[in-house]
């Protein structure tokens, strides 16, 4: 367990955040530049001093200022990868990850080659660093950090300083990461692309507080998130099982007690996958469908209906334990008349796959 | 080397001695200093910035009396050096070495000022979060990334040592084999009937390895900038 209260206050910014998180996982601090991410991370990376509060990591006070604990950066045992990959540019990349593992203190639990190996920086060792694109730079930045046998991975906006394309060749390191080492994360980012496929948890900052955490598939919901992402880009994050392939070619998955079908190939039956359901891809029935395109179709039951403008409102469906979202017009909600406890279908036309199993192993 | 005369020749290895000592002595000092000016904040920087480069605004012949007050057998520096370690300095090598890394001691604290100011002080806390204490730190990445300055620092102010005249010559005077350097020569040959040639020929002397020492610094400088991608 990460539990992290501070307090910071900098010039006219005041920094109040606290936050937990179960370990092993990954929590997102997300929100808009300036709103204080970073100097949190910073706080927690001891390489900023809190002007109160306290940082403890599996029972283990890092920083309590009523007791006067402050463990300084380096014995903190927080790995963390900057943005700006700060590789130490008179070493070459073999040396620069062994930085870390040459001082780092406790039991190693992984070693040079897992790492070269996990990250794929085998071609790299004898480089220098000037020698080396963006995304190569992230992944020695992290490979060091890992070396160093953190108990924390801190990784500030580790994709922020590249393209689309090279943010795509570095994610699917950061995933395995997730699911191999187990190793507890706090990722910080202001694209939720990035939170979706990475984040167990997210921390919304605003203005320098932490204004909604939670899961992220409760926090898909949260109405101070659709603020931030905006109306495209809200909808459900589900977890859902995969049951096996359907006649069409398809994954069928379970969600809740209804049933998606997933473009994907070679998912085993039983595995865990997390699919984003967008509140303008759901449309809401209330009689069973029939004669329709759609291949999914939800049964549940009307829990919420909000809205964050003036044309649309959200509906949120509770389909067997699982809370899903449409976006229909507000005539619409009058003409069907939609209320809470309503029992509706909801018609998913198009399912997007966020990724993956995520590890449930237990930490070391 | 049969077109010097031996006491040119002298005067050469002299001079070479002194500035391989001068920048010995200041070496460790002047890191120190630059690492001071750079990095800390303490009441008193700006005086001990202002007393550091005093010697490229003062007179040499002020700065060699000066020494001579402090360092002398009856100054309070000097006679105790003398008494408890049995050092002299005065009309010595080593005097004449002390002499040469106070004037150019302010040449180094600056190159290598302007290579620490110049560090990205992000890749120290780097280093931190993976496990390095301030010692550590400076010594694994610090002193690396500032060696350029360092170099260039060495470089010029052994340059400049070889051909530090007032405050060698007010403090140690000008003694064939002993404190009688390359400039101190030149000096000597002017001031003798017919030694134009010899003076001629030192002055050479000393053109060429002001300008090896000069291409040497920059030679180093750029070496670094290519290890280091910069």
């Amino acid at each position: 367990m990460l539990s992290v209260a501070v307090a910071k206050q900098r010039g006219s910014f005041a920094l109040d955040a606290s936050f937990e998180l179960p370990t092993p996982g990954v929590v997102a601090l997300f929100g808009r530049s300036g709103s204080g991410k970073s100097t949190l991370v910073n706080v927690i990376a001891g390489l900023l001093r809190a002007d109160s509060g306290q940082v403890t990591l599996d029972d283990a006070a890092l920083l309590d200022t009523r007791r006067h604990i402050d463990m300084p950066p380096e014995r903190r045992r927080i790995g963390y990868v900057f943005q700006d990959a700060r590789l130490f540019p008179h070493l070459r990349v073999a040396a620069n990850l062994n930085y870390g593992q040459r001082r780092a203190a406790g039991a190693a639990y992984v070693n040079f080659d897992m790492v070269v190996g996990l990250l794929d920086l085998d071609g790299l060792l004898q480089r220098r660093v000037h020698e080396l694109s963006g995304g190569e730079r992230q992944r020695v930045a992290i490979g060091r950090a890992l070396l160093s046998q953190p108990r924390l991975l801190l990784l500030d906006e580790p994709l922020a300083a590249l393209d689309a394309a090279r943010r795509e060749e570095v994610l699917p390191y950061l995933e395995t990461l997730r699911d191999r080492l187990a190793i507890p994360m706090v990722y910080v980012s202001h694209n939720f692309d990035e939170v979706l496929r990475l984040a167990t948890h997210v921390v919304l900052m605003v203005a320098g507080r932490a204004v909604a955490q939670g899961g992220i598939g409760a926090m898909s919901l949260d109405p101070q998130l659709r603020a931030i992402i905006g109306p495209d880009a809200v909808g459900a994050i589900v977890e859902g099982t995969v049951l096996g392939p359907d006649s069409g070619g398809l994954t069928r998955v379970q969600v809740g007690s209804g049933e998606l079908k997933v473009q994907a190939v070679g998912l085993e039956p039983g595995a865990k996958l997390r699919v984003q359901l967008l509140a303008r891809d759901v449309i809401v029935a209330v009689q069973p469908p029939q004669g329709l395109s759609v291949r999914n179709a939800l049964p549940g039951r009307v829990v919420d209906i909000s809205s964050d403008d003036t044309e649309s409102d959200l509906i949120a469906v509770d389909v067997g334990g699982t809370r899903i979202m449409a976006r229909i017009t507000q005539a619409a909600t009058r003409e069907l008349g939609l209320a809470v406890g309503s029992a509706v279908w909801a018609l998913v036309k198009s399912v997007s796959l966020r990724g993956h199993y995520y590890s449930t192993r237990v930490p070391r | 080397m049969n077109w010097l005369s031996p006491g040119e020749v002298d005067a050469l290895r002299l001079s070479l001695s002194v500035a391989t000592r001068s920048v010995m002595f200041s070496l460790g000092p002047a890191i120190l200093l630059a690492w001071l000016l750079a990095r800390r904040r303490f009441p008193g920087r700006t005086l001990l910035d202002t007393v550091v480069h005093l010697p490229l605004v003062l007179p040499p012949v002020m700065v060699g009396y000066l020494l001579l007050l402090l360092f002398g057998t009856r100054g309070p520096i000097g006679g105790w050096l003398e008494r408890v370690l049995g050092i002299e300095l005065i009309f010595t090598r080593n005097g004449a070495a002390l002499a040469t890394a106070v004037m150019s001691f302010p040449l180094m604290v600056r190159a290598m000022r302007i290579s620490l100011e110049n560090i990205d002080r992000g890749l120290e806390d780097a280093a931190r979060t993976l496990g390095a204490g301030a010692i550590d730190r400076f010594a694994s990445i610090t002193l690396p990334l500032m060696l350029p300055g360092v170099l260039a620092g060495a470089i010029t102010a052994f340059s400049a040592a070889l051909g530090e005249f007032g405050a060698v010559i007010t403090f140690v005077s000008n003694i064939p084999g002993e404190t009688r350097t390359l400039p101190l020569a030149l000096y000597t040959a002017l001031q003798t009937p017919g030694g134009d040639r010899a003076a001629a020929r030192l002055a050479c002397l000393s053109l060429a390895l002001g300008l090896a020492g000069l291409l040497l610094s920059e030679y180093f400088a750029r070496r670094m900038r290519l290890v280091l991608g910069r």
